[in-house]
């Protein structure tokens, strides 16, 4: 994973609520084997419509997107992770995200910046005209008109994401506990343990 | 452990808890990993490209049913037929190839056991009480009906579980949806779900674990829990949980992967365990009337979007929050509709029974008792019963519901997702309606500008007898 500091640039003023990740990436895209190229079915269905946001020349590349309450509900697909950083996003930020989006964002190094919907509405205005800052470190989001808005990470998701961490890599260093939980559970509820019976 | 008042999920995590960080979040230990075609391909090859193998492979079952087409799979001769899309095809493969690779135990597209991952790990005894399910998609939820604490992962979370058996993972808050009273005949665990997420909304239960809880579940079966547990993450909780208790021993007792013999019997006494304690409190709490809850429909395209079937489609105005009035406006336009249509007059080309939602064997008898001696209207065009899997089928077989269907002109269909997410061939065409029992009625869900109407298994069957919408109580004397 790619660490994250500061990401500056335009930002999409999309703004759509409850945006569900079968918007973000239809069905049809998700018979790929490979975590590559999804940029291209990214919001397949808004960028139908003549004069969409996501095709405006200005927003083309932009590094973040502002949308409104519950982004990314629906389908586990990590494929909508993919398919943002494709397009070259690398933040997104609304009053909510759901629990498996927020989860898939963060292991791809995409950053969900939360903030209250006022906030939000005043980035979208500003988003119409001039570029939004990101700085993770110091947890702000800044415009250049002396908007300064902070927000709340959890510190290990700030942690992995400044250092740019391998998670499984953190976990099997982690090899002892887990093997003494599972010999403890092998013990004391054994039916757990067999599973298919299909060992390696 | 503690011997504070616990509810049912902080129990289940805490017996699951590797390391605890001083942060909160927690190493928790995963017991069944279910695979499909879809979200696995990119974890194994990284896997692959990290040398790395799966840490448990007993504790791993894949099973193709996203891409599969659900018309024949063998010709005449009992050959494999090829699938016809190169990039479905492509998917099957690649996941043909990763069992084989990594040891993992595998139904394949054409084994009896075949079906959805979210009918089949129930079914084989797989999914147990108390255990830690995930899988990489939203619907594992429902699992949670017999009392797993079961929930959807991302694939870099798939390729976690399958290196480290562990996810790291912060404990969700407790909600409580408590039913009170019984529910009024013609009234099944769909239309209560439904319900359920139209009074929640689909951000109600984000960051939640919901203990779905009242004697309206007690009473419930075991695939009802399963039905209800499923559509949890429609209403934003990642999971569902209904607790254990004799029909889900009775229900899971002698299937494939069940434990046996002395592991069954102490398996048991220990699930009898798993229970919210007297006096333990949730985070929040939502009682439900299940007198209210009526035969219910969506009319938009969000599945929060419901409204009893004698009910009208709202005014977008009706809505206080400005950005639903917005969204309310998007989506009857996208859907075809007018506020104060009445939905009992919507009419139907085109009807799905099946999916993780309502494929199990009950769904199938729910629908046939409807459909017993009757056909389907002349402007439903396109009709499918989709069974959730190999062994359901057979059982639907052996009961002669294929013929119910088939003479009612309905199309009976091998085991698969389906027109669910019309991954495969089963797409509804644009502008057309569909009743479907599945889960999501969101834009292009079902294909291109399709128009989803999510239902109960009878209320697909009722829709197919009229050609519209309809009160299944109606057809019920």
């Amino acid at each position: 994973m790619e660490a994250v500091q500061e990401i500056d640039g335009r930002a999409i003023p999309f703004g759509q609520k409850n945006v569900d990740t079968d918007l973000i990436i239809p069905a049809k895209w998700l018979k790929t084997i490979s975590r590559e190229g999804l940029g291209e079915g990214a919001f397949e269905a808004v960028r139908a419509e003549e004069g969409n946001i996501f095709d405006q020349p200005e927003y083309m590349g932009a590094p973040i997107l502002i949308a409104g309450d519950n982004f990314g509900c629906g389908s586990s697909r990590e494929h909508a992770a993919w398919a943002l950083l494709d397009m070259g996003v690398k933040a997104v930020i609304a009053p909510s995200f759901s629990d498996i989006f927020s989860g898939n964002a963060f292991k791809n190094g995409i950053l969900t910046v939360v903030l209250p919907q006022e906030q939000i509405d005043r980035l979208m205005e500003v988003a119409q005209t001039d570029p939004v800052s990101i700085d993770l470190e110091n947890q702000t989001v800044t415009t250049p008109f002396q908007d300064r808005f902070t927000f709340d990470i959890d510190p290990f998701r700030k942690d992995c994401l400044l250092k740019g961490l391998d998670e499984v890599g953190l976990t099997l260093a982690r090899n002892a506990s887990i093997d003494t939980y599972e010999a403890r559970q092998k013990d004391a509820m054994p039916w757990y343990a067999k599973g298919t019976g299909l060992a390696a | 452990m503690s011997d504070r008042a616990r509810t049912l999920y902080e129990k289940i995590w805490d017996a699951h808890v590797v390391e605890r960080r001083e942060d909160g979040t927690c190493l928790i230990f995963i017991d069944r990993h279910l695979v499909h075609e879809v979200t696995s391909p990119q974890a194994f090859e990284a896997l692959r490209l990290a040398g790395r193998k799966l840490r448990r492979p007993e504790l791993t079952l894949a099973v193709p049913d996203h891409n599969l087409p659900t018309t024949a799979r063998l010709d005449e001769n009992g050959n494999r037929l090829p699938i016809a899309d190169p990039q479905s095809a492509q998917q099957l493969a690649a996941l043909e190839a990763n069992v084989a690779e990594f040891g993992v135990r595998y139904f394949g597209a054409t084994a009896r056991e075949q079906g959805i991952v979210h009918v089949v790990g129930p079914e084989q005894g797989f999914s147990l009480p108390g255990a830690t399910i995930v899988c990489g998609d939203s619907h594992t939820a429902a699992h949670g009906g017999v009392g797993a604490l079961a929930f959807g992962i991302g694939t870099s979370e798939v390729e976690h579980v399958m290196a480290t058996q562990t996810l790291l993972l912060k404990q969700s808050k407790t909600m409580e949806v408590r039913v009170e009273g019984t529910l009024n005949p013609g009234v099944t665990a769909k239309d209560l779900i439904l319900h359920i997420v139209g009074t929640i909304g689909t951000a109600g239960g984000t960051g939640y674990v919901i203990e779905y809880r009242g004697k309206v579940f007690e009473e419930m079966s075991v695939e009802g829990r399963l039905t209800v547990c499923n559509m949890s993450i429609e209403g934003g909780a990642r999971a569902g949980l209904v607790a254990p208790d004799d029909k889900t021993f009775a229900y899971l007792k002698g299937r494939h992967f069940s434990p046996k013999g002395e592991d069954w019997e102490r398996a048991v006494e220990y699930w009898r365990t798993l229970k919210t304690d007297e006096g333990a409190t949730f985070d929040k709490s939502v009682t439900i009337n299940a007198g209210d809850v009526q035969p219910t429909v969506t009319w938009g395209t969000s599945p929060e979007d419901v409204v009893p079937i004698g009910g009208i489609v709202p005014a977008p105005e009706s809505f206080p929050d400005p950005s639903k009035q917005n969204a309310a406006r998007k989506s009857l336009d996208y859907m075809g509709l007018e506020p104060g249509q009445r939905m009992d007059e919507v009419e139907i080309e085109n009807i799905f029974i099946g999916s993780c939602t309502n494929s199990r064997i009950e769904d199938l008898r729910e629908a046939a008792a409807i459909l017993k001696g009757r056909k389907k209207a002349d402007n439903v065009k396109w009709a499918i019963v989709v069974p959730g899997s190999g062994l359901v089928k057979e059982q639907a077989e052996a009961e002669g519901l294929d013929r119910i269907f088939t003479e009612a002109g309905l199309e009976w269909r091998e085991p698969g997702c389906s027109a669910c997410l019309g991954m495969n061939p089963d797409k509804v065409p644009a502008g057309e309606r569909c009743a479907s029992t599945s889960n999501r009625n969101f834009v292009g869900r079902q294909g291109p500008g399709a128009r989803t109407h999510l239902v109960s298994p009878a209320m697909a069957a009722a829709a197919a007898v009229t050609g519209k919408l309809t009160d299944v109580r109606d057809l019920v004397s």
